[in-house]
């Protein structure tokens, strides 16, 4: 009995996992029509101190997601997608408050003390137990980074990727990305972790490291001198990101309804282009 | 003599001990047929370890990746005998002008021998190539991760013949010499043709082993058949992979390990000496 009932709960969490993005795409669509209210309206009066918006990120918080730790600037992906957000609700200006936080403590239960967080926090059935996730603001494509003088730089399509040799970290949404989509003429070379990647493609063992966006980013930015991200592939999202907010909080909705009209509106699409494609220098390899 | 009490004496014998081994064997298996099941997690384990449909899928998956350590394993034992009898060899020179050689022999045994196999694989396999410039056969990862499974086995293979070699008597070397044959002559054709013949099981216990450890070069990249499995535990979430990759080894050592258990019984029949030639 206790056992069946074991493998119930593990194939309810595996379907939940499986169609959680759908869910949030469809929340996003009915939610407007039900309440016909603006985001500003809906978010009147619901927030922690009366008049202000009080939005937390990382300590520090990182290129590209905030420039220069400044998130007040709306300069960087995160603060431009906060400030758009408190728009939406009516706030502007002064009547934005940033504080920071650090990320374990947030996605633990209890009181926040923030409106809405944003530190790239990946939207899981997991979490949502704890906290309350907005749908999703951007969802991290598969990237290609290598040496800059790689064979793999002047990649433009999937097509031009078939015929070099591509390295990924084992246990990654990329190693069945790059046998089912790129499908590479010679095999894959696939490593424990990162640290070997960066041997590998120092030895010319590989051209390029298919990995997602966020950690290429890292990666050719922190970690791997010489290194380069070459582009990101198209219509590749996996993981949403969302804005993290108190467990029920009642401004969920709220966001969520300024988020819907950011997307209509194609301004999400116009700062993700800008911050996460324009500014990091990784153009679309198209599919 | 078939005909006396001794003979049906033993006859008797086998045959109890026949019917004994038998029936300690029925109930040790059915033990463990109705026992483990009985355990609380069985069906949760059965689901993600022994899923048929899953080993069926995952089964061809793993073939390809499977020859390469074949592959691997068929070119490097013989390297791994030549290069371990060399060292064997000059570790047993006994000429002080090639004291060096020896030496070098045994530092060499006792360096490989003191790191970790994998350790070896990972150090040369990641670290050889990035010497290279252009990329050719001899800059590959899996060249190298492969010189490094040659090294550590030629090591272990050189103790093996050494002793082998040690084991001969004295006897044999002086007598040897005294029908007039040179040091190299009493080696090659006395010393060596016995010594062998003594380590042949040992030996295949080593290449039993070296077969397991081909998998070790999945840290440096290669897609063999322990790697491909993981690959496909990762996306399904389902281990049955890993026992189908298990079954694969399996069908190369276990006829190894027989042929092994087979070498030393009959080497010990023979050197009993029930019938001399």
């Amino acid at each position: 009995m206790k056992r069946t009932t074991l493998a119930t709960v593990a194939a309810l969490a595996l379907v939940l996992a499986a169609c959680g993005s759908d869910d949030a795409a469809s929340d996003t669509t009915a939610a407007p029509a039900a309440t016909a209210q603006t985001p500003a309206e809906c978010a009147a009066g619901k927030t922690i101190a009366d008049g202000t918006l009080t939005i937390a990120t990382g300590d520090p918080a990182y290129f590209p997601y905030v420039i220069d730790d400044k998130p007040e600037s709306g300069e960087g992906f995160e603060a431009a997608v906060a400030l758009a957000v408190a728009k939406q609700l009516g706030f502007e200006g002064d009547t934005v408050t940033w504080v920071r936080t650090a990320f374990d403590t947030v996605i633990a239960p209890g009181p926040k003390d923030f409106d809405f967080n944003l530190q790239q926090f990946t939207i899981t059935d997991e979490r949502k137990q704890a906290v309350d996730f907005s749908d999703g603001y951007y969802a991290a494509p598969q990237a290609v980074f290598g040496l800059a003088d790689s064979a793999a730089a002047s990649a433009t399509t999937i097509a031009d990727l078939k015929g070099l040799k591509i390295g990924v970290a084992a246990g990654t949404t990329s190693v069945d990305y790059v046998e089912s989509v790129i499908a590479p003429e010679s095999d894959a070379l696939i490593f424990n972790d990162n640290a070997a990647v960066k041997v590998a493609l120092e030895s010319n063992q590989i051209d390029a490291v298919v990995t997602d966006l966020p950690t290429a980013l890292y990666i050719t930015g922190v970690e791997i001198e010489g290194t380069k991200v070459f582009g990101q592939i198209e219509g590749s999202g996996g993981d949403e990101w969302g804005l993290l907010l108190a467990k029920d909080s009642t401004l969920t909705e709220c966001v969520n309804l300024a988020l819907a009209a950011l997307t209509t509106s194609g301004e999400l699409e116009t700062i993700t282009t800008t911050w996460m494609s324009e500014f990091t220098d990784a153009p679309l390899i198209k599919s | 003599m078939p005909g006396t009490r001794r003979a049906a004496f033993d006859r008797r014998q086998r045959r109890r001990s026949a019917l004994v081994a038998g029936v300690s064997t029925i109930v040790a298996v059915a033990a463990l047929i109705v026992l483990v099941p009985l355990a609380p997690g069985w069906d949760k384990v059965r689901e993600s370890f022994f899923d048929v449909d899953e080993f069926r899928s995952a089964l061809p998956q793993l073939w390809r990746p499977f020859l390469l350590n074949l592959r691997v394993f068929v070119i490097c034992t013989p390297l791994i005998m030549i290069v371990g009898m060399l060292v064997a060899l000059a570790r047993n020179v006994r000429s002080p002008a090639l004291y060096p050689l020896r030496l070098f022999a045994t530092i060499y045994t006792d360096v490989v021998r003191g790191v970790p196999v994998i350790l070896w694989i990972s150090l040369i396999g990641l670290g050889v190539p990035g010497l290279f410039q252009e990329r050719a056969w001899y800059s590959k990862g899996i060249v190298w991760g492969s010189v490094a499974l040659v090294m550590c086995y030629s090591a272990y293979v050189a103790e093996v013949f050494r002793a082998g070699i040690i084991g001969i008597h004295e006897s044999q070397r002086a007598a040897a010499r005294s029908l007039g044959l040179s040091t190299g002559q009493t080696m090659r054709s006395v010393i060596l043709p016995q010594a062998v013949r003594r380590v042949v099981p040992p030996l295949m216990n080593d290449v039993v082993s070296l077969q397991k450890d081909v998998a070790l070069l999945s840290v440096i990249g290669a897609v063999e058949a322990l790697r491909r499995a993981n690959v496909i535990v990762a996306k399904t979430f389902d281990f049955t992979a890993l026992v189908a990759a298990a079954v694969l080894f399996l069908c190369v050592s276990i006829p190894l390990t027989r042929l092994a258990d087979h070498l030393l019984v009959r080497q010990i029949r023979r050197s009993s000496g029930t019938a001399v030639r």
